[in-house]
């Protein structure tokens, strides 16, 4: 490196997004110049390909291989299986296949009623809290609670609460209020998948209220002002301007909320360990015991690999048709 | 373009070397070890005592001792049983695992198949004093028979039933039941005001496979053909299924609750007398720690169909207990066969043995009069007499986890109050069976 070059590569700097200094006679400090950027980007490109992107590629190969316990340690000696995994995985005639679509109908249903709850509440919270009130900051501070607990010590509270015979959730419903004949059972049968969707919105609403309140700020006040001028009551307010101007901020906050819900790892694994009731056993956590419980690797990398392209194809045709109707209100 | 092309070049070059190096951890399959670093060993231990703190109490003073004896340092983890397996095979794979660890005794096969673990020959054998120091029984659930055992026995325990003599003393009931219709009727006896006669962990998987293992050797099943491939719908799996899971949807001597259980709950409820009898190994230290002082409680060995525990088809416990294996690729081989003596010597058996409630599969051990307290006794004599080792084949860890959840779910269904039957325990297993990897 030469020292004297230093000097030439910080000054001119300035210009170099006008088009005349792109279209102007080389000059010798320019390669390193415009080498600068990129340079200072490739750690984070290196590490970017590093955490994220091999492990996807080794996880597609995989996909490809017939990965069981005899190949676990030397993996790269698995022989190949072509499509077979793929075919195991999606054969809906067999256990396998029939409990992955199963699954998969279950998360669809799980993510949108929790999708939809949380954004419900964190918007309520967020117009709610627009006014101001005594209190308001404790209450502000109350509501973030949940988004900044550590996962593993919320949930297991949660199964705690949500157990059978000394679990406070019965312990309300049948000794207190009386509303069930018997003491419910919340962490198998068939209300687990609605205890797991309570403890999903539980943890997810204060991040929709988070970025909600966000939005509210940048709207102006003086739209209220002039809608109210106008006589637009509170309830028309929100209708037509609140949301309309929080429209890219939801569009952003939705997509987010579906991918964390819909891959959520953590709150059923620490509910319900390893197998999940079959009302509530979520793609991640099937994936999971296809991969650990079988040790039938490649059947678990090829379920991943689909479920990858599922994300991949919803998020993309959202994004196709939320930047379409952006542009449209833009214009 | 140019520039495009160079951070390309660059990425795909560090992506190779990712995938050089990922797979230099698994390359070096063949041997046995080497002595690169033999001041140092790694060494996992699984959770033994009430918790973590106390198995690092136990464990570092004797670690301190080797280090004196031996001058090497040995690291010491101790690894909650939930995440056991997962570390091991997530080990494997890496090939950065531990030079020393503890193995459940029924992953043996398995995890013998993956070729992770070092081989115990006899030469290996010899180093430790010999294959002859073990006992029989503990020496059936170290490894597939036919090949050398993958790992060492270190700690072995059987099931027995544990009754609570103030529940008994209450129902004016005076002795344990020996055959199943008994504890059906006793149970009956005991079932009420909110008190229940037998404890279950229906959520559990390992524990729900290790009672209807025993209860289908004593219906002449097995869950695997000679072969070694599964059969887990045989007329005997499905009947001993049936009889564990009616306990509560049939006869009624469990409680419903149990169903979700997988923490211990039922030994809680067995020390604050809610449950009468829980089938368990090893329990002792465990009721100590829930306040119950030692004549509170008796022990008699599990019920079977009829007639007495014995040989032949009266089975009543399974080969239950801790294994000691070194990784293969161990960077210390001469050190980890050191500390494997160790901790299988004749003192360390007796110490260890005595602070965590279990028999020393070290036969010169066990004649310490430690070992002659009454429940020690009957869990001594199930080892020695009437207790069989799972099935040791490579698939017998995913088995574990595919019947145990049949069981679970089946349990689940019952608490609802849901009528279980042949053709739906047949079913549930079916299903397992169909999830069981080809071979």
């Amino acid at each position: 490196m030469n020292t004297t070059a230093v000097p030439d590569t910080g000054e001119p700097a300035v210009r170099k997004n006008s088009p005349g200094a792109v279209r102007g006679p080389r000059r010798p400090g320019r390669a390193r110049r415009t080498a600068l950027p990129y340079l200072l980007l490739l750690p984070a490109l290196l590490l970017e390909i590093l955490i994220h992107l091999l492990p996807i590629v080794i996880g597609v190969v995989m996909s490809f291989k017939e990965l069981t316990q005899f190949y676990l340690r030397d993996w790269g000696a698995a022989p190949w299986r072509g499509l077979d995994n793929f075919r195991f995985a999606v054969d809906f005639d067999t256990p396998a296949g029939e409990s992955l679509l199963k699954s998969f109908t279950t998360t669809c249903l799980f993510t949108v009623l929790s999708v939809g709850l949380c954004w419900l509440l964190g918007t309520a919270a967020a117009v709610f809290m627009q006014e101001t009130f005594k209190g308001r900051g404790f209450l502000r501070a109350l509501f973030l609670v949940p988004y900044a607990l550590p996962v593993y010590a919320a949930v297991i509270t949660w199964a705690f609460m949500f157990q059978r015979d000394n679990g406070l959730i019965n312990h309300v419903l049948h000794d207190q209020l009386g509303l069930t004949d018997s003491p419910s059972f919340w962490l198998i049968g068939d209300n687990s998948f609605w205890a797991l969707l309570i403890v999903s919105v539980w943890k997810g609403w204060p991040f929709a209220f988070l970025i909600i309140m966000a939005g509210l700020q940048n709207i102006p006040k003086e739209l209220y002002e002039a809608g109210a001028l106008d006589g637009a009551g509170v309830w028309q307010q929100i209708r037509k301007i609140t949301l309309p101007s929080l429209r890219s901020v939801n569009q952003v906050l939705v997509l987010v909320l579906f991918l964390w819900t819909f891959n959520d790892f953590n709150t059923p694994f620490v509910l319900f360990g390893k197998s999940a009731p079959e009302a509530a056993d979520l793609i991640s956590i099937h994936i999971y015991q296809s991969s650990f419980a079988t040790w039938n690797f490649g059947a678990g990398a090829a379920m991943s690999v689909l479920l990858l392209l599922f994300l991949l194809l919803v998020t993309g045709v959202y994004l196709f048709f939320t930047s379409r109707g952006r542009k449209a209100t833009d214009a | 373009m140019r520039r495009y092309r160079a951070v390309a070049s660059g990425a795909v070059a560090v992506s190779l070397l990712a995938t050089a190096t990922a797979c230099g951890g698994g390359s070096s399959a063949g041997g046995g070890g080497s002595n690169e670093s033999p001041k140092t060993l790694t060494y996992w231990a699984s959770n033994q005592g009430p918790n973590i703190e106390a198995d690092k109490k136990i464990l570092e003073p004797e670690l301190k001792k080797f280090e004196e004896k031996t001058g090497i340092k040995v690291k010491l983890e101790v690894v909650p049983w939930s995440d056991l397996l997962t570390r091991i095979m997530t080990a494997t794979t890496s090939g950065q695992g531990p030079d020393v660890l503890n193995i459940g005794n029924t992953w043996s096969a398995s995890l013998q198949s993956t070729g992770a673990l070092l081989p115990w020959d006899e030469k290996n054998f010899s180093k430790i004093g010999g294959k002859d120091r073990f006992v029989e029984a503990a020496l059936g659930s170290t490894g597939a028979a036919g090949s050398d055992p993958a790992a060492v026995p270190l700690y072995s325990m059987s099931y027995a039933l544990y009754y609570n003599k103030k529940m008994f003393a209450d129902a004016g009931i005076e002795k344990p039941p020996a055959t199943w219709d008994e504890m059906v009727a006793t149970g009956k006896k005991l079932s009420k005001d909110g008190k229940w006669a037998l404890g279950a962990e229906g959520g559990n998987l390992s524990n729900n496979i290790h009672q209807v293992f025993v209860l289908g050797k004593q219906h002449g099943a097995d869950f695997f053909d000679a072969e070694g491939k599964p059969d887990f719908t045989s007329d005997g799996a499905v009947a001993a299924v049936k009889q564990y899971v009616d306990f509560m949807a049939k006869d009624k001597i469990i409680a419903p609750g149990n169903a979700e259980y997988a923490q211990n709950q039922s030994l809680s409820d067995f020390a604050k007398d809610k449950t009468a009898m829980v089938l368990w190994q090893a329990a002792a230290s465990t009721f100590k720690s829930q306040g119950m002082s030692d004549d509170e409680w008796g022990v008699a060995p599990v019920p079977v169909q009829s007639g007495t525990p014995g040989q032949g088809k009266n089975v009543n416990s399974m080969v239950a207990g801790i294994n000691m294996a070194v990784f293969k690729n161990t960077k210390n081989l001469d050190g980890a066969l050191e500390f494997v003596k160790f901790m299988t010597s004749d003192e360390e058996q007796k110490l260890l043995c005595k602070t965590y409630g279990s028999i020393p599969p070290v036969k010169a051990a066990q004649n310490d009069p430690a070992f002659d307290r009454p429940e020690l006794k009957v869990l001594r004599d199930t080892l020695a007499t009437s207790a069989e080792a799972l099935p040791q084949v490579p698939s017998e860890s995913q088995f574990e986890t595919v019947v145990g959840t049949a069981v679970k779910n089946l349990f689940a269904s019952a608490a609802g109050g849901g009528e279980v039957t042949t053709e739906s325990v047949k079913a549930e297993l079916a299903k397992a069976q169909q999830q069981m990897p080809q071979q």
